[in-house]
């Protein structure tokens, strides 16, 4: 949204700004998104080295936490079976409003290699709990999660944060309007 | 007054609660969706009960359904850090069933990306063993250059994790013109982070104290639970496929059997286990250079694919050396297109059945490295 | 030491309870044994010298469509050789005595067996479910198997 931009236009000068208080939350909400530690299959190790020196995932100011109760988002990468997929539900309800989810691969998109025999796979993490983003691959590089989390920082950034509600009763009366 | 009654007791026999805890499925340290119960007394581990299956991939379900080449990618998906040695025990068992003599150059290549495939094993091992220490220093280092074999896999495969390239009879496609090269700068790279490696954690003193005379597996419960791989030659067994019953070209080859001798503390701790894994790399390194040196560059790796994969009717159990220890597959064909039956002996799933027996009676910090020691990867154990 | 060796030392030692020795091409030499004398056997291989087959290095559950079977796959560390046993039970009664005593490996291996196909180890001391959930019904890799339509409220199939 290019508030730095905006600051270094002679004609903002001072270093004032004027905007929305709400973008100024979302920028600041976006830029610092805190994930929770947690890796499921192979995708995981793509995670890993998401993480680490090559790709150094922490310039997008995401750090891990090992506490659903502190993250912001919530990485599920790898396939998830049955007998993990209650407790992924738990930790997603765990984790503190607003919250987010990243699907990364096949397997969580959509059972990916094991959709047709995979007796003990669940087919897409969707059909448990929302997901904000889906990433293709199997795996998907690092640099597609990498778009896929500038995608989420894009998506917090429209977010509305004051009167929600009022707002949203009103986009659906409008978009009412349209359709009739 | 009366008699003051003397009370006689042991300290071992004061009895404080027990209590049960709970570590993962999500957990920090547990290396992917292991659930571990454990039984304290105090802080010291009386019981530690695995649960696992929660990564359970239906793997040799899928087995029955495809046809042969098409079981390579769901092998590469239960190992999934070491995937070119998952891949080799089994297209050679296929060749063997079919009576296919794959080409010199294909052998080279193979070993060649075995190893490169071990050595980045062992970096992502000694890392995250070190993240469970408290070391993220070291992390760093072996990621950067664990990308670096990675590239040379990309290059070859087009694959960065799972690359579907060892195929039954040759290779998916040949290696690119400055492929040598590239290895031997690889090689290099390895050896000079491998000594400040060795500075930073491994001779450690603070490490030391972490993890030597911890977690103390004896060989002959090493033997009875079936370890293999380091696990059982941080134990001091000289158990190693490669050269026990060799296969594909290894006779060719110099190198040693690394075993743990008890360097710091006592033999089969989780510092031997771990600074087997080190030391491998180096005989690793010392493989690829010797293979470099002997491979052909011409020739065609893709000359001996048969054009149907379709072995008769028979049972072979083939089985190689994983970075992590044997990796076997039973396979039983019936002579159609699709196997009737692929048993696959994860070796993370051998080994881990030994960590209850070798963490008892130690503190719960302990139990997290004692884990970390054993180097599991959950896609292989639950497959 | 060959298998054709070990078939005839087994032969001598316990006769009628060695079904059947098939050293055909393509197929890795197997003996074929009774249930009842398994156990027995398996000591014998581990015990004796010259066999020492200390390493149970696979122990895999089969489904022959009619019954099942377990297949045994030992490895000697010291003396470097390999062998294979085989048993097999009927579908009603799938009863196989454990070896869990004589390799401790077996444990986890047979509650696999079990989890997979439904073969019950008499005398495993905790022969529960290991890989699917401790409440799933019925032994996926049977070849009669069908997914069940629901888990838990969540849909299996695609
Ligand atoms: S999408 Fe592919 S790489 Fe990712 S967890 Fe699934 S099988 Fe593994």
């Amino acid at each position: 949204m290019g508030l730095l931009n905006k600051l270094d236009d002679p004609y903002y000068g001072g270093g004032i700004i004027l905007g929305k208080v709400e973008d100024i939350l979302n920028w600041g909400r976006s830029k610092s998104d805190w994930y929770l530690q947690f890796g499921l299959a192979c995708c995981a190790i793509e995670f890993m080295a998401v993480n680490a020196s090559h790709f150094d995932f922490m310039r997008f100011g995401c750090i891990p936490r090992t506490s659903p109760r502190q993250a912001d988002f919530i990485i599920i990468s790898g396939t998830v079976t049955f007998k993990m997929a209650e407790r992924i539900k738990v930790l997603y309800e765990q984790m503190a409003e607003p919250k987010y989810v990243i699907s990364m691969g096949s397997c969580s998109n959509c059972g990916g290699p094991y959709w047709e025999h995979g007796y003990h796979v669940l087919k897409g993490v969707d059909r448990i709990i929302p997901v904000d983003v889906y990433i293709p691959g199997c795996p998907p590089r690092p640099e597609a999660l990498e778009e896929g989390m500038i995608r989420l920082q894009e998506k917090i950034n429209k977010q509305a944060i004051f009167n929600k509600r009022k707002r949203l009763a009103e986009e659906e009366k409008q978009e009412l309007i349209i359709d009739n | 007054m009366g008699e003051t009654k003397k009370v006689e007791f042991e300290y071992s026999q004061i009895d404080s609660e027990r209590m049960r805890l709970n570590v993962g499925p999500q957990h920090p340290s547990t290396h992917g969706v292991l659930r571990l119960e454990v039984e304290l007394d105090g802080e010291i581990v009386t019981e530690v009960i695995p649960h696992i299956g929660y990564l359970h991939r239906c793997f040799e379900k899928h087995c029955e359904k495809m046809t042969y080449p098409q079981v390579i990618p769901y092998i590469d998906r239960m190992d999934y850090i070491c995937a070119m040695n998952n891949e080799w025990p089994y297209v050679m068992g296929i060749e063997k069933l079919m009576g296919i003599e794959v080409p010199e150059k294909v052998e080279y290549i193979r070993v060649i990306f075995a190893e490169l495939n071990r050595i980045a094993n062992h970096q992502i091992a000694i890392a995250t063993f070190g993240l469970d220490a408290g070391a993220f220093t070291p992390f760093l280092y072996l990621f950067r250059d664990r990308e670096f074999i990675l590239s040379i896999f990309e290059k070859a495969s087009g694959g960065r994790l799972l690359y579907n390239y060892y195929w039954v009879g040759g290779l998916a496609a040949d290696v690119h013109k400055e492929f040598k090269e590239d290895v031997l700068s690889i090689v290099k790279q390895v050896r000079e982070t491998n000594k400040e490696i060795a500075d930073l954690l491994l001779y450690n003193k603070i490490f030391i104290e972490r993890v030597a005379n911890v977690g103390i597996l004896p060989a002959d419960v090493a033997i009875s639970y079936g370890c293999s791989g380091p696990v059982a030659r941080g134990s001091g067994l000289a158990f190693d496929l490669r050269k026990d019953a060799p296969y594909s070209i290894y006779d060719r080859f110099d190198f040693d059997v690394v075993t743990g001798h008890g360097e710091v503390g006592t033999v089969g701790d989780c510092f031997d286990r771990n600074i087997v894994r080190f030391h491998e790399m180096e005989q690793s390194c010392r493989i690829i250079e010797q293979a470099i040196e002997q491979m052909p560059m011409d020739g065609d790796v893709r000359e001996k694919l048969p054009k149907k994969i379709r072995p008769p009717k028979g049972e072979i159990y083939t089985k190689a050396e994983n970075p992590k220890g044997e990796l076997g597959f039973y396979i039983v064909s019936n002579g159609t297109d699709k196997p009737e039956r692929i048993k696959s002996r994860g070796t993370s799933f051998v080994n881990l059945s030994v960590l209850p027996e070798i963490s008892k009676g130690y503190l719960f910090a302990d139990l997290i490295m004692i884990l970390g020691s054993v180097d599991i990867v959950l896609g292989e154990v639950d497959r | 030491m060959q298998a054709q060796e070990i078939y005839e030392k087994l032969k001598a030692e316990f006769g009628d309870a060695i079904i059947e020795f098939n050293a055909e091409p393509f197929f890795d030499p197997f003996v074929l044994v009774t249930t009842d004398k398994l156990f027995d056997i398996c000591l014998y291989l581990r015990d004796t010298q010259g066999l020492e087959f200390d390493y149970l290095s696979c122990l895999g559950g089969m489904d022959y469509k009619e019954n099942l079977g377990v297949v045994y796959h030992l490895y000697s560390i010291k003396l470097k050789h390999t062998f294979v046993i085989k048993v097999t039970v009927s579908k009603e009664n799938p009863f196989v005595p454990t070896v869990e005593r004589i390799w401790r490996t077996a444990d986890w291996h047979e509650r696999e067996a079990y989890d997979m196909m439904g073969i019950q180890f008499e005398g495993h001391h905790n022969l529960i479910r290991i890989l699917c959930p401790y409440d799933w019904e019925n032994f996926p890799l049977r070849k009669d198997y069908v997914q069940p339509d629901e888990y838990h409220g969540m849909k299996v199939p695609y």
